[in-house]
């Protein structure tokens, strides 16, 4: 590797991170400073604290832990069974039902936000945390990725298991779930941050402060229309996004190659 | 016995994923066929008449353009970055682990936070980039407000999003090619841009096309940026088809019509999940 191209990556990392150093920069800075960079610009906390009182933050926290621990935890459940149904049983319409099933990895539910939307008033579930988590719970895709890691485990185990007089579940409980421990992780990781970070379903399905998630919050706090200044925005934009980047650059190792690990089965 | 296990387990899954992606989906469709239901009047079956319209609809054909300029803008350029930044953060470069930190970091913020990160240095005058300008004595200009830049500028930023994602799939791939290749090229006096043309890009093409679909995909669903950045203005110059399939269905509260654009989209992405499924089965992504 050449001087000017270790020179060139260092230059566009130092691009790519500096959006948010500068929100950092005007989120810790009075708003005075905002475009000034003035190294000897008095530090503050006061954006935070307006932000936090500009916009039902708490509450906004709260929906999106609800929300996004409600539908991990159902993935994990619905996706077990189902992976381990296609992984270890041949049942009749095995393929056509896997077929159906990874057709929602290109058609997911933020495509069919009208249909669901009416179906979801039909169910009375709008606005509701429920109601934002249901249509995600089934996951294409972790069905996908527990089958392909239910299949790597060796038979024999299952069958030792079964004549130690193990039932089905037991089997599942205790030598298929154990040993796909680095999937449910990897997946866990994934799901979570998607979730956190998803948009659109959330914001057509919900309508009140009560259910709304942080992005939705936000994208309302943020507006241009709103008229709050910048320095107030980066703040509370830090804040939404803060969970998710201190978990990330805390275990950035194990973030990586789980979306690494997702992406390519 | 195993057939009633296998459906038994599969049931709960079953439920869902039926009612909330087939079910919607084979229903999108039934209902282009149908009028708009109001209040006074049911809705009644018009057969292709919801397409006519589309076919009319300006502001249809724009969108639809404006998503394939989104694709082109974004998606050769993220993939060439995400391929550089994996060659560089796989070298030997002081300071890797920050680089490559650096270049992941936007992939686990969400748009909505991105958008409002970016949208202040598109702000005229006050703005970073009016800022920056202003360096070279140019003029202020509103950027997100012409419909010239307003593309270039979303544009832009997909890209710092995306490409560090695209990175550790490329990052993943080479650190699975054997070492043995470039040993013996270096033996043989094969130069650096000869055995990356020649051996490393060949062998990356699985990973490149499986990287292609899912970027494609993404620039069909993503749109949560527009919310915050233009609204999909001015005058539908950055609007993109989900993001006005939500503004006819939930502002103009067309719901046949919002159908009937649906369909659009589903058709193009039913396209790409063959395409994905053809790849799949002759497993042309590695592992």
């Amino acid at each position: 590797m050449t001087t000017v191209e270790k020179i060139a990556a260092w230059l566009l990392a130092i691009l790519w991170v500096s959006p948010l150093l500068y929100a950092f920069w005007a989120a810790f800075h009075p708003p005075a400073y905002a475009t000034t960079f003035d190294p000897l610009a008095p530090l503050t906390l006061a954006n935070f604290e307006k932000a936090w009182g500009y916009a039902p933050f708490a509450r906004h926290f709260l929906n999106t832990v609800l929300l996004v621990t409600m539908i991990l935890a159902a993935q994990l459940v619905l996706c077990t069974l189902a992976g381990f149904a296609f992984a270890r049983f041949d049942f009749a319409g095995r393929d056509l039902a896997f077929a159906l099933v990874l057709l929602q990895l290109m058609i997911m539910p933020e495509v069919l936000i009208v249909e669901n939307y009416s179906t979801m008033s039909k169910l009375g579930l709008v606005d509701t945390i429920l109601g934002i988590g249901l249509p995600y719970m089934a996951s294409a895709f972790g069905i996908f990725l527990l089958r392909q890691t239910f299949k790597t485990i060796p038979r024999e185990l299952e069958e030792a298991a079964r004549v130690e007089g193990c039932s089905w579940m037991g089997v599942l409980w205790r030598v298929y779930v154990p040993l796909a421990r680095p999937t449910y992780l990897a997946y866990a990781l994934v799901s979570v941050s998607y979730h956190w970070n998803n948009f659109l379903w959330p914001l057509v399905v919900t309508n009140s402060v009560n259910t709304r998630p942080l992005t939705v919050g936000l994208a309302i706090f943020g507006a241009p229309e709103s008229g709050v200044d910048w320095s107030v925005i980066s703040a509370g934009t830090l804040i939404a996004v803060a969970p998710l980047l201190v978990a990330f650059l805390l275990f950035q190792r194990q973030f990586m190659q789980s979306f690494m690990q997702a992406g390519i089965k | 016995m195993k057939h009633v296990y296998g459906w038994l387990l599969l049931t709960p899954a079953a439920i869902l994923l039926v009612g909330f992606t087939h079910y919607p989906a084979v229903a999108t469709l039934a209902d282009s066929f149908f009028s708009h239901a109001t209040a006074l009047r049911p809705a009644r079956f018009v057969g292709l008449d919801n397409y006519a319209s589309l076919a009319g609809d300006p502001v249809f054909w724009q969108v639809l353009r404006n998503n394939f300029w989104f694709a082109l803008g974004t998606i050769p350029t993220s993939i060439a970055l995400a391929l550089l930044m994996a060659l560089w953060v796989n070298s030997r470069l002081p300071a890797r682990a920050l680089v490559r930190l650096s270049y992941f970091t936007p992939t686990v913020l969400p748009m909505i936070a991105v958008a409002n990160l970016w949208l202040y240095f598109y702000t005229p005058q006050i703005g970073l980039l009016d800022k920056v300008a202003a360096l070279f004595g140019a003029p202020s200009h509103n950027w997100l407000g012409n419909p010239d830049t307003v593309m270039g500028c979303v544009i832009a930023m997909t890209i710092w999003k995306e490409a560090g994602f695209f990175m550790i799939f490329y990052l993943a791939a080479l650190q699975s090619l054997p070492p043995e290749l470039e040993e013996a090229a270096r033996i043989e006096g094969a130069s650096r841009s000869y055995f990356f043309w020649r051996v490393t890009f060949p062998l990356l093409m699985p990973t490149t096309l499986f990287v292609l679909v899912n970027a494609t995909i993404n620039s069909f669903k993503l749109v949560d940026h527009l919310f915050i950045l233009t609204k999909g203005g001015p005058d539908n110059a950055s609007n993109l088809l989900l993001y006005y399939v939500y503004q006819v269905a939930f502002s103009y509260l067309d719901w046949a019509y919002a159908a009937t654009l649906t369909v659009v989209l589903l058709f193009i992405l039913a396209t790409f999940a063959v395409l994905q499924f053809r790849m799949i089965e002759r497993r042309v992504h590695y592992r």
